[in-house]
C-alpha cells in the first residue's frame, strides 16, 4: 500500500479515536478503557498472519504464543467489560433510574 | 477471495470499532458498544483465514492456540471478583502488548534483509512499546494484586538508573537500524522489559490506575505500528483509534484526579523519597462501639455515605444499602459521596453500588456532594481514606497532593469504618483520624455494618 494512503488511514483514525471519548463520565472511564483494551486484542489478526507464514519452528513458536496472548487479550477483555456494563442495566431494570442517561 | 471484498469487510469492522467506542461512551449504549466491539474483533478474526497465504499449513497450531487463549481467558473475565478487576484489565492489556511486540519480532526475523527502513522503524517502536506495557502492566498487577509494595518504589540514584536504560534503549535502537540482525532486536526487547519495570515502580498506588490507562494507548500505538509492518489496514484503524481515546482518556481520568499527566508520566525521574509518612504511630484515636455510631447516625438529619475500596473487599455493597433505606425510612436524608477515583479505579464504586441496585439517584458526584458537607451531620466513610485525606490540600509534597478530595472534615461528625490503623493505598497517614469529632469502628466493613444494623434496629 502506498505510504500516503497508510498515513492518512492514521492521521484520520486519531482524529476519530479524540473525537468519540471527548466526553464521557468518570462512571464510565473504566468500562471504556477496559473496552479500547479489548479492541486492542485485534493483534490477533496479526499474529494469525505471522503465524500462518511461520517456516521455521522458533517463528512459529514465538507467534504461537503470540495468538495465545492476544486472545486471552481480546476474549477476555470483551468478557469482563460486559461483566461491568451488566451491573449498571441491571439497575436501569427496576426502573428507578432512568434517567442515568442524561446524567 | 477478492482483495476489495476483503478489505471491504475488513472496514466494516473497524467501523464497528468506531461505533463501539462512540457507544461506551455514554450509560445507555455502553453495553451495546461493547458487543459491537466484540463483533467486529470476530469479523476481524473470521477474515484473517480467508489471507492464508501458505493453504493453512499451520492452520492447526493457530487454531490450537486461539483455542487455548479462549480457555484461559474466558474464565478469568468471568470468575474475577469486581473488586479485583482493576488488575486483570492490567494484565490483559500486559499480554496484548506482549503479542504486539513478538508479532513484529517474528515479522522481522521473516523479512530478514528485505525490511525496508520504515518497517524496521515500526518494528522497533513495536518492540519498544509493546515490551514497556508488557513488564509496566505486570508490575501494575503486582502493586493492585497487592503482591508488592503499593507505595512508590524510589531507590537512591533511581533516575540515573532509568535515564541509562533509556540511554540503552535508544542505542540499541539504533543498532538495530543500522545492522539489521535478530540478536540486537532481542536485546532491545530485554532493556525495554527491564525499562517498563523502572518506569511504573516509582508510581503511586494512587496513580496507578493512569498509568494502566496510558499503558492501554501504548499498547494501541504498538498494535497500529504493527499494522504497518505487516500491511494491515484494519490493524492501524484499531490500534489508532485506541491510541488516541486512550490518550484522551488518560488525560480526563488524570484531571479527575487533579494530577498532571506530565508528572505522571516522568514522576520516574523527578521521584523523591517520601515525606510525612510513617510518623505517629501511637498517637490517641477515639474508637467508638457499633452502638455509638447507630446513635449518631439515628439522630442525624443528613448522613453522606463515602464508600471505597474496603468496601469491595468486604462485598459490604448489599449491607450498605440496608443501612441507608433504614435511615432514610427514618425520614435521614442519605447520599452517597463517590470520589471519581475512589476503589482502585475511576468508577469502580459506581459499578459496585449498582450490582447492589443502589438507586442512581442517591450516588453524588464530588462536585455535587462537596457544598452539602456543612450541612451534613454525619459522614460515614467505609473502607475509604486517601480520597478523603486532607493532606492533598494541605501537605505539599504528599503524593496525593492537589488531588481533589470529599471535604468531610466540614460534617459534623466523621466515622471512619477502618480495618485497621494502615494508611490507605497511596500509603499516607490521614490527620482526619485523630479529628476530636471522628469517631473509629475497627472491623471489617461488612461485620461491623453489620452491627451497626442491628444496633439501628433496636434502638
Amino acid at each position: 500500500m502506498e505510504a500516503i494512503a497508510i498515513i492518512s488511514i492514521f492521521v484520520l483514525a486519531i482524529f476519530v479515536g479524540f473525537e468519540v471519548v471527548s466526553k464521557v463520565s468518570s462512571t464510565l472511564h473504566t468500562p471504556l478503557m477496559s473496552g479500547a483494551n479489548a479492541i486492542h486484542g485485534v493483534i490477533l489478526v496479526g499474529a494469525i498472519i505471522v503465524a500462518d507464514h511461520s517456516e521455521t519452528p522458533l517463528e512459529l513458536g514465538l507467534s504461537v504464543a503470540a495468538i495465545i496472548l492476544a486472545t486471552v487479550n481480546m476474549v477476555g477483555g470483551f468478557v469482563v467489560t460486559d461483566r461491568m456494563l451488566e451491573m449498571f442495566k441491571g439497575k436501569s431494570k427496576d426502573g428507578s433510574t432512568k434517567s442515568k442517561g442524561d446524567k | 477471495m477478492s482483495p476489495f471484498l476483503y478489505d471491504l469487510i475488513g472496514l466494516l469492522a473497524g467501523v464497528c470499532f468506531i461505533l463501539s467506542l462512540k457507544g461506551l461512551s455514554h450509560p445507555r449504549t455502553a453495553r451495546r458498544g461493547n458487543l459491537l466491539g466484540a463483533l467486529g474483533a470476530g469479523i476481524a478474526t473470521i477474515l484473517v483465514f480467508f489471507r492464508s497465504e501458505n493453504e493453512g499449513r499451520n492452520l492447526l497450531w493457530i487454531i490450537g492456540a486461539i483455542a487455548l487463549g479462549v480457555v484461559i481467558g474466558v474464565p478469568a473475565a468471568r470468575k474475577v471478583q469486581m473488586t479485583a478487576m482493576p488488575q486483570l484489565v492490567a494484565l490483559f492489556n500486559g499480554v496484548g502488548g506482549g503479542a504486539a511486540a513478538l508479532v513484529a519480532i517474528v515479522e522481522y526475523m521473516k523479512l530478514g534483509e528485505n525490511a525496508s527502513l520504515a518497517v524496521v522503524i515500526a518494528t522497533v517502536f513495536t518492540v519498544i512499546v509493546g515490551c514497556v506495557s508488557f513488564s509496566g502492566s505486570i508490575i501494575t498487577f503486582l502493586k493492585l494484586q497487592e503482591l508488592m509494595t503499593t507505595a512508590p518504589v524510589v531507590f537512591p540514584g533511581g533516575r540515573f538508573v532509568i535515564a541509562a536504560t533509556l540511554a540503552g534503549v535508544l542505542g540499541v535502537s539504533g543498532w538495530v537500524v543500522a545492522a539489521l540482525g535478530t540478536t540486537p532486536l532481542l536485546v532491545l526487547a530485554l532493556l525495554s522489559l527491564i525499562f517498563g519495570v523502572l518506569f511504573v515502580l516509582p508510581v503511586g498506588g494512587a496513580d496507578v490506575p493512569i498509568v494502566i490507562s496510558l499503558l492501554n494507548a501504548f499498547t494501541g500505538l504498538t498494535v497500529a505500528a504493527s499494522g504497518y509492518v505487516l500491511q494491515a489496514t484494519l490493524l492501524i484503524i484499531a490500534g489508532t483509534l485506541v491510541g488516541a481515546s486512550g490518550t484522551i482518556l488518560t488525560r480526563l481520568m488524570a484531571e479527575a484526579m487533579g494530577r498532571s499527566l506530565f508528572g505522571t508520566l516522568f514522576g520516574a525521574f523527578t521521584a523523591k523519597p517520601q515525606i510525612g509518612s510513617a510518623a505517629a504511630e501511637n498517637r490517641p484515636v477515639k474508637s467508638g462501639t457499633p452502638d455509638d455510631v447507630a446513635i449518631l447516625l439515628n439522630y442525624a438529619r443528613r448522613v453522606v455515605i463515602v464508600p471505597g475500596f474496603g468496601l469491595a473487599v468486604a462485598q459490604a455493597q448489599h449491607t450498605v444499602r440496608e443501612l441507608a433505606d433504614l435511615l432514610s425510612a427514618k425520614g435521614i436524608d442519605v447520599a452517597y459521596g463517590i470520589h471519581p477515583v475512589a476503589g482502585r479505579m475511576p468508577g469502580h464504586m459506581n459499578v459496585l453500588l449498582a450490582e447492589a441496585n443502589v438507586p442512581y439517584e442517591q450516588l453524588s458526584e464530588m462536585e455535587e456532594v462537596n457544598p452539602t458537607f456543612p450541612q451534613t451531620d454525619v459522614a460515614l466513610i467505609i473502607g475509604a481514606n486517601d480520597v478523603v485525606n486532607p493532606a492533598a490540600k494541605t501537605t505539599p509534597g504528599c503524593p496525593i497532593y492537589g488531588m481533589p478530595i470529599l471535604d468531610v472534615a466540614q460534617a459534623g461528625n466523621v466515622i471512619f469504618l477502618k480495618r485497621s490503623m494502615r494508611p490507605g493505598f497511596a500509603g499516607i497517614e490521614n490527620e482526619l483520624l485523630f479529628d476530636a469529632k471522628t469517631t473509629l469502628l475497627f472491623g471489617d466493613a461488612k461485620a461491623s455494618l453489620t452491627k451497626v444494623v442491628s444496633a439501628l434496629k433496636n434502638l
